[in-house]
């Protein structure tokens, strides 16, 4: 890629949540984005902001200044997705790069697909790694279940959002993280659609969601469907009984390697075809 | 003679009754068999038709000579109720012949089958069904699946979507057909299991596209209040949101009970108007092989986990690396400077959820156990037979670890000769 051409790779940043004391931090997801932009190659980084400066969220902002970036862009005053799209806009970036899910208020995921309609760009979500980018096209890693992963190709721009599994953001230096400007930024369209677009906004009847601190689930009970009092009686009676496994005692260690093997392939997680 | 019973004169064998009594007479046994298969009733109708019961031939003489009553009808001759049993259909049958409204179910089909989250899925689908009549409720299936039990899984009406696209990443396909699908038969509610990358990418996509505020990770459904309100799981977990019930639904694992009693008709569906063909702004380039050694230990899906017990060190790293296995500790070896802390398994370290793990020289103390909870198979070798591993595991071999270990490499080391040669 030619330099004059570099990527610019805007990536939203969000206040996110201690989970155990609750405090204002760097969003674990959101860090996690920022480290893969600055893992890129000829990529400028843009990192933006959607909310007000304040004594609660300063730490937590200057917190991914420490990570190595100059500045965060703030765009202050606004409907948090009619500010991203407008700041994405004015930034020209060609990636935008955002964890998958906030970790304070609803936290549904939905703002990395709702800002890819808007912009009309494709979203690809459980990002792992940046594989290359080319002229148009990014080749990307995906995260599936179970450690696995698939490669795929995304047109550019595209949003992409980060997978918890993706690396770990880098710590946080005390020093870059004092010296770093977070400028507010001043966009030029919104303030005039801001009021008329707020009131199509469907989080406007959220104001009859109550928010309560996450109850334990109930545990599923298990349910005994049994014809007779005998059965009801041995089900409520019944024992969790041991696993009742194979016990092989006095065996040579070639007969319990055969047992080991043969159960390895019924489970189908021996591969027969990789290394020696 | 039995069926003389019920309607003629009672006929006695005073010489039978006795040897059944007299449970030391050599002809005990030969008789009281002959009984229990059908010459005693224990209940006829009499003449006057009442019901004459007959406690004394109730039940069976067991090995030690106490008489024994099975009241499960597994064990009772001649009792009406097993046959009763038998022929009781054990699901009714669920109809829906026209349906006026439908619930449109994505199901994720991890391997092709029904997922445990979608089936509670369905039955939550069911639920919701059942505050509206003459509703459906429709599965969607995208590519190949190896599932048989859609009717006891509650599909009404089943839409199978094949294509070789399918069997990749292709949401923008997927998308296409599902607003195909909303536009044709505008669905009361779509849902969707909320997991990584099946439903609850797809289910997003959906509810951006129909402009719906979707509610993700439902976990519980308010039917009784008007209008329905649900409970979602909403900051990273840690609060409870409570709000109307949307169109468009992500909803957990164990968010309803599955269907258990009843059948449904799984009737294919197809719809009119199919979704025209379009560039994929998303290409598939397949699965990319990962090394086991780089999987967390949280989501491997194979762990050899070594202990206190092993002495040749070198010998358990070849075989992970020969059986492709993640490789985990218990917190002896990690404190002793065998294994790092990251791959410390159990209460204090990871809990992991592999599919078959593999215990070498771990007794079991309890918290490495509380960490192996939700493993499917456990394997163990260990020198001591009674330690608690062993009754943990399905395939306990108690012996040398070091020896065990080595077979194991010789033998997965020849087998994949022999599969190189072939090929």
């Amino acid at each position: 890629m030619s330099l004059n051409q570099a990527t610019r790779v805007a990536v939203l940043l969000s206040i996110g949540q201690h989970p155990v004391t609750a405090r204002a931090r760097r969003a674990d997801q959101d860090a996690r984005a920022l480290e893969l932009a600055l893992q890129l190659n000829h990529a400028d980084v843009i990192p933006l902001h959607v909310g007000q400066l304040n004594e609660h969220n300063e730490a937590a902002l200057r917190s991914y200044l420490g990570m190595g970036i100059s500045q965060i862009k703030l765009i202050g005053n606004s409907d948090i997705l009619l500010g991203l799209e407008q700041g994405v806009r004015e930034s020209q970036a060609n990636i935008v790069l955002c964890g998958s899910r906030a970790e304070t208020g609803e936290g549904s995921g939905l703002v990395p697909y709702l800002l890819a309609k808007k912009l009309g760009w494709p979203i690809v979500s459980g990002l792992v790694s940046i594989e290359k980018l080319d002229q148009g096209s990014a080749t990307l890693l995906q995260a599936l279940p179970r450690g696995q992963r698939r490669k795929l190709k995304v047109s550019l721009p595209a949003v992409l959002a980060v997978d918890p599994a993706a690396a770990v953001a880098r710590q946080s230096a005390f020093g870059p993280a004092q010296r770093g400007a977070i400028t507010p930024q001043k966009l030029s369209s919104i303030e005039a659609v801001s009021g008329a677009e707020v009131k199509h906004n469907s989080a406007l009847h959220s104001f009859l969601w109550q928010f309560q601190p996450a109850k334990k689930r109930p545990k599923r009970l298990k349910i005994i469907k049994a014809t007779s009092a005998r059965d009801r009686f041995k089900a409520a009676a019944a024992k969790a009984d041991a696993s009742g496994g194979k016990v092989l005692q006095g065996v040579s260690a070639d007969d319990a390697a055969n047992e080991i093997i043969k159960l390895l392939l019924e489970e189908s997680v021996l591969n027969l075809d990789g290394h020696l | 003679m039995s069926e003389n019973m019920n309607n003629s004169t009672l006929r006695r064998d005073p010489r039978r009754e006795w040897i059944l009594r007299n449970r030391l007479h050599p002809q005990h046994s030969e008789i009281a068999t002959e009984d229990s298969s059908s010459d005693v009733l224990h209940e006829w109708m009499g003449p006057q038709g009442i019901k004459r019961k007959a406690p004394h031939n109730i039940g069976f003489i067991g090995p030690n000579g106490i008489r024994r009553i099975d009241r499960s009808g597994t064990q009772q001759a001649g009792s009406a109720s097993r046959k009763e049993i038998a022929q009781q259909p054990s699901r009714r049958s669920h109809q829906i012949q026209h349906p006026q409204q439908y619930i449109l179910v994505v199901a994720d089909m991890t391997g092709g089958r029904l997922s445990a989250q979608d089936k509670d899925i369905l039955g939550l689908a069911h639920q919701l069904a059942a505050k509206k009549a003459e509703t459906a409720v429709m599965l969607v299936v995208f590519g190949e699946h190896k599932e048989a039990a859609f009717a006891e899984a509650g599909v009404d009406r089943l839409l199978h979507i094949e294509g070789e696209a399918f069997d990749g990443f292709s949401p923008d396909l997927r998308l296409a057909w599902l607003t195909a699908i909303e536009r044709e038969l505008h669905p009361d509610y779509w849902l969707f299991p909320d997991s990584g990358l099946g439903g609850g990418d797809l289910g997003r996509r959906l509810a951006v596209e129909l402009d719906v505020h979707a509610a993700t990770g439902l976990w519980q459904v308010n039917l009784k209040e008007q209008p329905i309100s649900c409970v979602c799981r909403a900051a990273a977990s840690t609060q409870d949101l409570t709000r109307e019930l949307p169109r468009v639904i992500l909803a957990l694992s164990e968010c309803a009970e599955p269907i258990s009693d009843s059948l449904h008709a799984v009737q294919e569906f197809n719809l009119v108007r199919q979704p025209l063909d379009q560039l994929p702004r998303i290409q598939d380039l397949g699965a990319v092989a990962v090394d086991p050694a780089s999987v967390s230990l949280a989501e491997a899906e194979f762990i050899l986990s070594g202990g206190n017990g092993i002495r040749d060190w070198d010998g358990f790293h070849q075989t992970a690396e020969i059986l492709g296995a993640t490789e985990g500790a218990s917190r002896v070896a990690v404190d002793d400077g065998y294994m790092p802390r990251d791959r410390q398994v159990g209460a204090t370290g990871t809990w992991v959820t592999a599919r078959v793990y593999m215990a070498v020289g771990i007794s079991g103390a309890i918290q490495h156990l509380q960490g192996i909870q939700s493993c499917d198979k456990v394997i163990c070798i260990n020198t001591d037979a009674g330690c608690d591993m062993v009754k943990r595991a399905d395939l306990a071999l108690i012996g040398d670890s070091t020896e065990i270990l080595a077979a194991v490499r010789r033998k997965v080391s020849e087998l994949k000769q022999e599969k190189r040669h072939v090929a």
